[in-house]
């Protein structure tokens, strides 16, 4: 289980993008994070497992408290939370297994890892994770050969044989088409349907946010403003979200009143993804 | 100015049989650029202070040298196995301690991996003066403190290759993906596994066609430490060559030819299989 | 959670190699580990005479420095830095000129077959002997001094030249060729208004980046005695004036390193 309090982050350029965020994730529940771009969600996962150091407030991680952690302890902690990246990162030049192995580097030494020298059990379980992600027989495909939805399946297997406590999961369908994406989630359920893990999602697609997830957070400008089920989160939550409290209807007369002072400028910068746009539109 | 088709920039003048390509200033400049360059040459060539007999009885005596040098000494062959390998020895040698010298030079001198300004700009020095100064001037520096001989052409080797090579390096390094280091340190990997997985592999490919192409351009070095008592095939090429065995020069510069284009080819296989 | 190992899945996976398998990936690890074992054995090095060679090292530099020359020194160092200079601008303007029928001669999309082969002769010979061997050469042809340099470096231009320039040509728009040819030109003239025309430029670009390289050789072409500053250099060092040495290799150096600079910018301003 992970428990977030009050974390906070302000860039050295004096960007606040976290301004105080608690939360508390576990069992194996799905809570989906969304919110406008810029709104902190990427940095409040990076914040959890500090590859960005949060500047105030606490995460604990069970009864470890992750923001109090130094050197090897932290690398300890890590071990615990599987993270998935928005653009995959996987080690491109390396094999598909070496990528997937990577994710037990934590438990082996510096020269066994330098020889590839594996523990047979690791790469039998990376052979069973493989082939659950549906890329069995791949194991020794370089990872810049396989098409976007294969590396982002790469990256859960690499996270998932770590056997973690929590799934982090950043952005994991903004570089895949909406087919793909579908098939991602899926599988990002399953497992944690599965192995019994929370999975804390950072989304900027609502529709699948509301699919998906047992739980929806909405962040705006490092705040929390909306927290509840999907069932919960109606026009006017969105509202709250995307266009900080105004209706949509306020905000289109707003708009008009500055477009015909401006002559027309096609300035519509409310940070609210093209999807969402459309999918309002629909319902209203 | 590759436009030789010309239709907007065309003649400036309204009549009809008067065609230029480019305008008046523009030919100006042209004109001007052309009479500097020969005004530099006819000045560069009085300077010489040519002797006008020399020149024109070059092309003869360079014929009359190679006469002199067909047909090849078949017979020397056998005498030029020896420095011929020791010739390949130092190429291979220097290129290996030069990539050793040249790895923490490298990231000394990548803007993302010097530790400051200060190491920076020091790994910058590095790179660019040992490149500045050729190879048979280290040869000669190396000479005055190993004495002539073999070692001493390794190490003129490895340090005139020690900047390029950390050159090439550095820029390498300066490309990396950062998403994938931080891939591996998320998963609680020690900083040596986040390196030997996240950074290897992305410089992996630059480090071996850099060692290969450096090794390449050493085999032509180190024919020609000898001259200045280094080692290799370049001793017995001067001695030849003061001796006037003509014959024997020509077998030395076949077996010189060899070897130089078997290691470009060896060169560009390896370069070619690690992509 | 399903973290047990299952006995279905092999436990063994070794990394693809490049080479066959991994025995022979051994096997040439093996030999590469072995030949330089060879290698350093066959040189004799010892850690004994490395020490001797790094405190003769400490002795060296403290002599050379600080950098300094002589009043007549001084005027023997700006005559060859000047001589070095007019040699590699001579080198390369013959160079260039007598690479461009080469470079014609090589490029495979307008020389018949067998001129190609000659051309390509010419461009691998000329390229492969370091300028050193070429200039030594040259100085038995033609006597000591900056003529032999002068043709040392041309020659190598030669090869260098002929070869980037025949590159171009073999890349050049043939339609612009073709179109000369269809007014009725010959052979020169298609040349000269069909092709030269397209690689001009970068003539002018190469031609700027070999003064550049031939700056750099002219600087030690003078070691075997075919003019300009490496005479200077090697004299000094023959006669234990090492201050005065590392003074020329300064210059050198800063030299070079101008000749870099401005050469960089020029190519720039060219393209």
């Amino acid at each position: 289980m992970i428990r977030v309090e009050d974390l906070e982050k302000v860039y050295d350029s004096g960007d606040r993008a976290l301004d105080g965020v608690s939360m508390e994730v576990g069992g194996n529940e799905i809570v989906a994070i969304i919110g406008p771009s810029g709104a902190g969600k990427s940095t409040f996962i990076r914040c959890i497992n500090r590859l960005t150091e949060p500047t105030g407030g606490s995460v604990w991680l069970d009864e470890t408290e992750v923001t109090a952690l130094g050197g090897s302890e932290l690398k300890q902690a890590r071990r615990d939370m599987g993270l998935i990246h928005q653009e995959f990162n996987l080690i491109e030049r390396l094999t598909v297994m070496e990528n997937v192995l990577s994710g037990r580097l934590g438990y082996m030494s510096a020269w066994r890892a330098f020889r590839r020298d594996f523990d047979a059990e690791d790469i039998s379980r990376a052979r069973e994770v493989l082939d659950r992600v549906g890329l069995g027989g791949h194991e020794n495909n370089r990872a810049d050969e396989l098409s976007g939805g294969q590396r982002q399946r790469v990256g859960i297997a690499r996270a998932v044989i770590q056997r973690p406590k929590i799934l982090l999961v950043d952005e994991p369908t903004s570089a895949l088409d909406p087919e793909t994406s579908i098939e991602v989630m899926d599988l990002l359920t399953e497992i944690a349907r599965e192995d019994d893990i929370p999975v804390l999602i950072n989304i900027h697609e609502v529709d699948l946010a509301v699919e998906y997830a047992d739980r929806i957070v909405g962040l705006s400008d490092g705040r929390v403003v909306f927290e509840g089920t999907p069932e919960e989160l109606d026009e006017q939550a969105k509202d709250t979200i995307y266009r900080g409290g105004e209706s949509r209807e306020e905000r289109d007369a707003a708009a008009e009143a500055r477009d015909a002072n401006a002559g027309g400028s096609d300035d519509r910068d409310d940070g609210l993804p093209e999807d969402v746009t459309q999918r309002t539109a629909r319902e209203g | 100015m590759s436009d030789s088709t010309n239709t907007e920039s065309g003649p400036k003048t309204p009549t009809g049989d008067d065609w230029h390509r480019h305008s008046r200033r523009e030919r100006l400049a042209r004109y001007g650029a052309v009479l500097g360059t020969l005004v530099i040459l006819a000045v560069a060539w009085r300077s010489m202070e040519v002797n006008y007999d020399y020149v024109a009885s070059a092309p003869r005596e360079v014929g009359d040298l190679v006469a002199r040098m067909y047909p090849p000494d078949v017979a020397y062959t056998t005498e030029i196995v020896g420095p011929l390998i020791e010739t390949i020895n130092i190429s291979i040698l220097g290129t290996g301690l030069a990539i050793v010298l040249a790895v923490p030079v490298a990231f000394l001198g990548a803007e993302n991996t010097s530790p400051n300004r200060l190491t920076y700009w020091f790994g910058k020095f590095i790179i660019s003066f040992t490149r500045s100064v050729n190879v048979i001037i280290w040869a000669l520096i190396f000479v005055v403190l190993f004495g002539p001989g073999a070692l001493s052409g390794v190490l003129a080797i490895a340090v005139r290759s020690v900047g390029f090579t950390a050159k090439l390096i550095a820029e390498a390094i300066e490309e990396i993906d950062h998403g994938q280091v931080e891939a591996v340190t998320a998963t609680g990997a020690s900083t040596v596994q986040t390196f030997v997985y996240g950074v290897v592999p992305q410089i992996k490919p630059a480090f071996v066609s850099v060692a290969t192409f450096r090794w390449d351009i050493n085999v032509r070095a180190s024919t020609i430490i000898g001259f200045v008592g280094a080692g290799g095939i370049g001793v017995a090429l001067q001695t030849n060559i003061n001796y006037f065995n003509w014959s024997a020069v020509l077998t030395i510069l076949i077996a010189i030819l060899g070897i130089v284009l078997l290691s470009e080819g060896i060169s560009a296989y390896l370069r070619k299989k690690v992509t | 959670m399903a973290t047990h190992s299952n006995p279905e899945y092999d436990g063994e996976w070794h990394r693809p190699t490049a080479f066959y398998n991994r025995y022979v990936k051994y096997a040439v690890y093996a030999l590469i580990v072995g030949f330089v074992l060879f290698s350093i054995w066959d040189l004799r090095v010892s850690l004994d005479r490395f020490l001797q060679g790094m405190s003769a090292g400490a002795t060296l530099v403290s002599n050379m420095l600080p950098p300094a020359a002589t009043p007549s020194q001084f005027q023997l160092m700006v005559r060859g830095v000047v001589e070095s200079i007019v040699m590699s601008i001579l080198a390369t303007a013959i160079g260039v000129v007598v690479s461009v029928p080469v470079a014609f001669m090589a490029a495979n999309n307008l020389a018949p077959k067998p001129v190609y082969a000659v051309g390509r002769g010419i461009v691998s010979v000329t390229r492969a002997f370091h300028e050193l061997i070429v200039a030594i050469v040259m100085v038995k042809a033609v006597g000591f001094g900056p003529l032999a340099g002068v043709l040392a470096l041309s020659f190598k231009t030669v090869g260098f030249f002929g070869k980037l320039l025949a590159e171009e040509i073999e890349d050049i728009d043939v339609g612009q060729m073709e179109a000369v040819e269809a007014v009725g030109a010959g052979k020169l003239h298609i040349y000269i208004f069909g092709v030269l025309p397209q690689v001009i430029p970068r003539v002018i670009g190469l031609t700027i980046y070999r003064l550049d390289i031939n700056l750099r050789h002219s600087t030690v072409v003078g070691i075997v005695g075919a003019g300009g500053i490496g005479i200077t250099l090697l004299n000094s060092f023959q006669k234990y004036d090492y201050q005065f040495s590392s003074l020329i290799i300064l210059v050198i150096v800063c030299l070079v390193i101008v000749g870099e600079v401005v050469s960089a910018y020029a190519r720039r301003r060219v393209q």
